[in-house]
């Protein structure tokens, strides 16, 4: 049997087991869709009054912006999970197995992404409440998803690097949030391009947040405040961000496998 | 009889911490050796290395004929492991941890279904089969992670500190369970830091110190290095000592030793309960009170200190 094929078969079981946490601790899946409805309701009620969007409305603008922000976010589950699993003695006992030496990363990214679509939908519904629409239909709309979704899984395998090299859960979690801070905020997330300033709005052009975020923003019909143009990133954000996310998982699949190889509780 | 640990010149470091230093280790096929060493000797290493989680620095090793380093991924098809904290998944039930174990054993769904019902049954666990192991006590955790290293039925079973930080009465649960299932046949390497533990489960000990083996061997031999069997008689006021010194020197085989605040003379002694006889009968004669006599072979602890020179009072025999 190729690598490949035995990773997806151990990583299935190991998604399972991951998914019969979320089962048993529910409280866990409550608290991490709580938090993007409230960020939802906050930058639409308290900023939507004060950020003025070129060709459409802020609360339009915010909703892409607000998923990459939450998807950012919770790519540090990833992180604390794998943390967690090493902590207890979870991959010394997966690492002694005749397992795919894969699966538990698999397994880890997969449920994660399952989480996420869970997370999607509920703040998919909150935005149509506040006033959010999609424009451009069924089709463009699950394109804009898929590649949410898929920035998103790109972003675990970092966190999947960090969560098998700090040494317990704690650091794992304030590791995690030091990258998406910056990450999530020097972009269009929040604010149109054109209002950061100089240096930064550079930056923020090709930026992969920016690049998801706009891909998304012009899939779903919704204003991206007039979005300069002249490079390839402003201009096909959704290849950018296509690039982005698989140059992401070329990099960080092979560095995460080896520190898995490697990783032990002590 | 072939050895199904082999381990030759075994070196690890932890930055300027030697772990390993230059470990040997045999282990006959169908036996049990325990590891024995206080904390820090380099039994979890080394059990670490020889189940592929650590790479040595130098030095090789095989286990059932595999190369640590090169047949990994055969190795563990044969080995089973039970690390120091119980990695049980405390979200799943017992019956579905030993399920998942069993599938990434590959097993098939089938077969490692009933694989874990079998082994829930053996250890006990049936009641609370469909429980989340977090509801277990210490003891059930232990039982249900040797249970999971057993789920591929290994031909070399690892135990590291299988009773660390259990109770006494869950301590003997454990010992039935590990002699049981050694009866089996199945090779196993054993760490401990528990005399006794090792004195009761394993055939051959080694004890092990800063990395590397100091002595091997049966208990007994362990014990009869230390020079067998001492007479130790206590008399009742500290004026009698003396006296009893002078009595132990003659039928002992070497300076008695007295301990002035118990009033007890111990000397090495050849011979048995003749010897005993022959010194109460001396010590009657010149009027010594006995309070208590015996004659008492070193335990395993006496061994481990002796050994590793840690701990010992001045004077003791090396």
């Amino acid at each position: 049997m190729s690598a490949v094929a035995a990773g997806v078969r151990d990583g299935m079981v190991i998604t399972k087991r991951n998914l019969i946490k979320i089962k048993r601790v529910p409280d866990l899946l409550v608290f991490t869709t709580i938090q993007p409805i409230m960020f939802v309701l906050l930058f639409a009620y308290v900023f939507g009054g004060a950020i003025a969007v070129e060709n459409g409305n802020y609360r339009e603008f915010l909703m892409a912006g607000i998923f990459a922000q939450t998807l950012g976010f919770g790519s540090t589950i990833t992180a604390t999970g794998l943390a967690d699993d090493m902590q207890k003695g979870m991959v010394d006992r997966f690492r002694s197995l005749p397992m795919s030496r894969a699966a538990v990363l698999i397994g880890r990214t997969t449920s994660d992404l399952l989480g996420n679509v869970i997370v999607v939908i509920v703040m998919s519904l909150c935005g149509l409440v506040v006033g959010w629409r999609i424009h451009n239909g069924f089709a463009k709309a699950v394109a804009a998803y898929a590649l949410l979704l898929l920035f998103a899984y790109s972003l675990s395998w970092i966190s999947a690097l960090i969560g098998l090299s700090v040494r317990s859960v704690e650091v794992a979690n304030n590791a995690g949030f030091l990258w998406v801070f910056p990450l999530t905020f020097i972009a269009n997330t929040f604010v149109p391009l054109k209002t950061l300033p100089k240096f930064l709005q550079v930056i923020a052009e090709w930026s992969p947040v920016t690049c998801v975020v706009s891909a998304a923003r012009d899939l779903f019909g919704n204003s991206d405040g007039g979005r300069p143009t002249g490079n390839f990133a402003t201009t096909h954000p959704a290849y950018m961000s296509l690039i982005w996310s698989f140059t992401i998982l070329a990099v960080f699949i092979p560095l995460a496998v080896r520190k898995y190889k490697k990783s032990t509780a002590r | 009889m072939p050895d199904a640990i082999v381990a030759a010149g075994l070196v690890k470091h932890y930055g300027s911490v030697k772990a390993l230093d230059g470990l040997d280790l045999l282990v006959p096929e169908g036996t049990i050796m325990a590891l024995l060493g206080p904390n820090g000797a380099g039994k979890t290493t080394a059990v670490r290395v020889l189940t592929t989680l650590l790479p040595a620095d130098s030095g090789e090793a095989t286990v059932a004929g595999f190369d640590v380093r090169r047949d990994g991924a055969r190795l563990r098809e044969v080995i089973g492991l039970s690390g120091q904290y119980a990695a049980v998944d405390e979200n799943l039930t017992g019956f579905e941890n030993l399920d998942m174990v069993g599938r990434l054993y590959q097993l098939g769904r089938t077969k490692a279904r009933a694989r874990a019902t079998e082994l829930l049954e053996r250890f006990d666990l049936v009641e609370s089969a469909n429980r989340p192991a977090k509801t277990y006590s210490g003891g059930m955790r232990r039982r249900l992670d040797l249970a999971g290293s057993l789920v591929g039925e290994p031909k070399v079973l690892f135990l590291d500190e299988p009773t660390t930080g259990l109770d006494p009465r869950s301590r003997m649960e454990m010992w039935e369970v590990i002699g049981e299932l050694v009866r089996g046949g199945t090779t196993l390497l054993l760490t401990t830091q528990y005399l006794e533990e090792a004195d009761r489960l394993a055939d051959r000990i080694a004890v092990i110190d800063r990395g590397k083996v100091i002595a091997l061997g049966t208990a007994d031999e362990l014990k009869s290095q230390l020079g067998g069997e001492r007479l130790e008689v206590t008399v009742s006021t500290d004026a009698e000592v003396p006296l009893a010194v002078d009595v132990l020197r003659g039928v002992g085989l070497a300076e008695p030793k007295s301990e002035g605040y118990s009033r007890a003379v111990s000397v090495a002694v050849s011979g048995g309960p003749p010897v005993l006889i022959e010194a109460l009968r001396q010590l009657d004669e010149v009027g010594v009170k006995v309070v208590d006599v015996g004659i008492h072979r070193p335990t395993l602890d006496d061994v481990f200190l002796s050994l590793t020179g840690r701990d010992t009072t001045e004077g003791e025999q090396a």
